[in-house]
């Protein structure tokens, strides 16, 4: 009887917890939320959608507006749009994550060695970080296509080393100001390793400003990869990507404005959202790091 | 071990001979501690007083080299048969915790603020003890109820900012003593606390100390804290012990003017209004620039000319040592 009662007040207070938490992050922060995941779930699950080819050419359909049979209308091949978009979706989505995860794994990594080892190591890190920095990205990513040829892969290689000094410089701020944290002295009194201090220790607060880093850091990298392939250094066609088709659609721009427009609102609104959830996710650690 | 232990049983817990810290700045080398020896037996404790900046939580970082990477860390360190001065890393470090422990001054930022105080005193009995998951829980739920956490298996699952200041400076307690330590060393443990939760935290690290029998050191800037908590009393001014005296005896016969000047500075509750406090004039010498004579000539109203010439020895005989070329009278010193 007991455990029944206190099971319902526990479900009761898990269910206002929900509430309050729903409460807490604002309309906005759920409606990004649902964008990212319907974008998400769309261009995973690309291949099983009842959708048109996004590479099969109907030539009587070109620039078609939209009808039943083209919900979004065609581009000047008389590809289907929206198969184009969620297809796109796929290959902007796997770059815009994949490549800041290098950064986050590779940059992460240096930042919390360098700001917790400091001496030489650091030294080095910060060396090469602001060597990196100073390299001009578009030179970096055109000889790296250049002789090792376009491809999703190569692409994600640069942008992902791109990203390694911000990630780099975030964890070793992070890291420099938790290391003289008194929790760090006690858990080296109390006889930790220096591998456990690093994983157990300083790893959970770090991850907390790299993950919110790592958000609009996919923001931006949706943004880099449209650059690129509008550039026509991204994923060759006929693979549709964003911003190859917002390249595309600007030969239309007079007659058809919605080839070009249609791939820059995807883009815009899943830049929006990332950065929006990002932003939320920042505002949220921050209070509570400053409080402790 | 055990058996060099009973043949001499005279032998401290700890020794320390001749310790010197001195860290790097960029107007020179700081000397924080400078050539401090001091003996702790299995047991008793010490307290160690001195103002900020006097080197008293250097020294006691010494102990178990937790210094600034680049501090420099001469003389010796005896403890419970080691050398922890030269002992290597990972000697040192299965020492640390399990025979060594320390309890710091912030207990806002002493401990991880991501994961519960569960998993920060479960993981540490499971490393040094080598407890099974169940049987750590049960001995964390028992710890936490020994240094006086009400409803400790809930608390458990709970993280450092659900506490407040004095309960996390207990669980702080409760991870130093989780294995047993021989040797507890307390820097400041009430200083960032509210008074009323001051006296608990102090009598809750003296009843465990004589439940466990194990010896502490008490670092702080309140003579009152040290007054009836501790067997003997170091006084500490400018990285060097100035004087060393049973408690009982440093509080009726100090002889070391500083002392005297320490005492005179803690507020009398009853003293009447308006009252001036005895502060202790001028500023703690820069370390930087070692003077040439006692340290505290400079602030010391029985200052000579031999005082800021040559530094006086730490002297005297039995259990009380001064270094003072012109030491107090004891009965001088009994004046009010």
């Amino acid at each position: 009887m007991r455990t029944s009662k206190a099971a319902i007040v526990g479900a009761a207070d898990a269910a206002a917890e929900l509430w309050a938490g729903f409460a807490k992050f604002g309309w906005l922060f759920w409606l990004a939320l649902a964008w990212i995941g319907w974008i998400v779930l769309a261009a995973g699950l690309a291949d099983l959608l009842p959708l048109p080819s996004p590479t099969d050419m109907d030539m009587l359909e070109r620039r078609a507006p939209p009808s039943a049979a083209h919900w979004l209308g065609t581009d000047r091949l008389g590809r289907d749009m929206l198969a184009r978009l969620i297809h796109g979706g796929r290959i902007s989505l796997t770059v815009a994550i994949l490549a800041p995860l290098i950064g986050l794994l590779i940059g992460g990594a240096l930042g919390i060695l360098a700001g917790y080892f400091r001496g030489l190591l650091e030294t080095v890190v910060v060396g090469g970080v602001d060597v990196l920095l100073a390299f001009p990205p578009l030179v970096l990513a055109l000889a790296i296509t250049a002789y090792l040829g376009q491809t999703v892969a190569n692409l994600t290689y640069i942008i992902g080393i791109l990203s390694i000094p911000a990630f780099t410089r975030v964890a070793r701020a992070a890291t420099l100001s938790l290391a003289k944290r008194e929790f760090i002295l006690a858990a080296r009194a109390m006889g930790a390793t220096e591998l456990r201090i690093l994983l157990r220790e300083l790893l959970p607060n770090v991850i907390l400003p790299l993950m919110a880093f790592f958000l609009l850091a996919v923001a931006v990298t949706i943004v880099v990869e449209g650059a690129l392939s509008f550039l026509g250094l991204g994923v060759p066609p006929p693979a549709p990507s964003w911003g190859g088709m917002i390249g595309e659609g600007r030969e239309s721009l007079e007659t058809a404005p919605r080839i070009a427009f249609l791939p820059a609102l995807f883009m815009f609104l899943t830049v929006l959202s990332f950065n929006v959830v990002g932003d939320t996710l920042r505002v949220l650690t921050d209070p509570r790091q400053a409080a402790l | 071990m055990g058996a060099a232990t009973q043949a001499r049983p005279a032998r401290p817990l700890l020794a320390i001979e001749g310790v010197s810290v001195e860290l790097p700045t960029p107007r020179g080398a700081l000397r924080a501690v400078a050539g401090v020896s001091l003996e702790l037996a299995a047991g008793r404790t010490l307290g160690i007083v001195g103002e900020s900046g006097s080197g008293k939580t250097m020294l006691s970082r010494a102990v178990a080299r937790l210094l600034p990477r680049r501090a420099k860390l001469t003389g010796a360190v005896h403890f419970d048969g080691h050398n922890l001065a030269e002992l290597d890393a990972e000697a040192l470090r299965r020492l640390r915790g399990r025979s060594l422990a320390f309890v710091f001054q912030d207990p806002m930022t002493s401990l991880n603020p991501v994961l519960t105080i569960g998993a920060q005193i479960i993981e540490t009995l499971r490393e040094h003890l080598g407890l099974d998951r169940s049987a750590a829980v049960r001995r964390a739920i028992e710890l936490l109820g020994q240094v006086g956490i009400p409803s400790p298996d809930q608390r458990l699952r709970q993280y450092p900012h659900q506490f407040s200041g004095g309960m996390r400076q207990r669980v702080a307690i409760a991870i130093a003593l989780s294995c047993e330590p021989k040797l507890l060393i307390a820097d400041e443990p009430t200083t960032a606390l509210d008074v009323t939760v001051q006296a608990q935290i102090l009598d809750l690290l003296a009843r465990e100390q004589r439940r466990r029998g194990m010896a502490m050191i008490l670092i702080t800037h309140d003579l009152g804290v040290v007054a009836g908590r501790t067997d003997e009393v170091a006084v500490m001014y400018a990285g060097r012990v100035v004087e060393r005296a049973p408690t009982h005896i440093l509080f009726k016969a100090m002889r070391m003017p500083y002392t005297q000047a320490l005492i005179a500075a803690i507020p009398k509750l009853d003293a009447p209004p308006h009252t001036p406090l005895k502060a202790i004039s001028g500023l703690p010498p820069d370390l930087t620039r070692p003077s040439e004579g006692c340290a505290f000539a400079p602030r010391c109203p029985y200052a000579s000319g031999r005082c800021r010439q040559s530094p006086p020895p730490l002297t005297g005989s039995g259990a009380q040592q001064f270094a003072c070329w012109h030491p107090l009278e004891p009965a001088v010193a009994t004046a009010p």
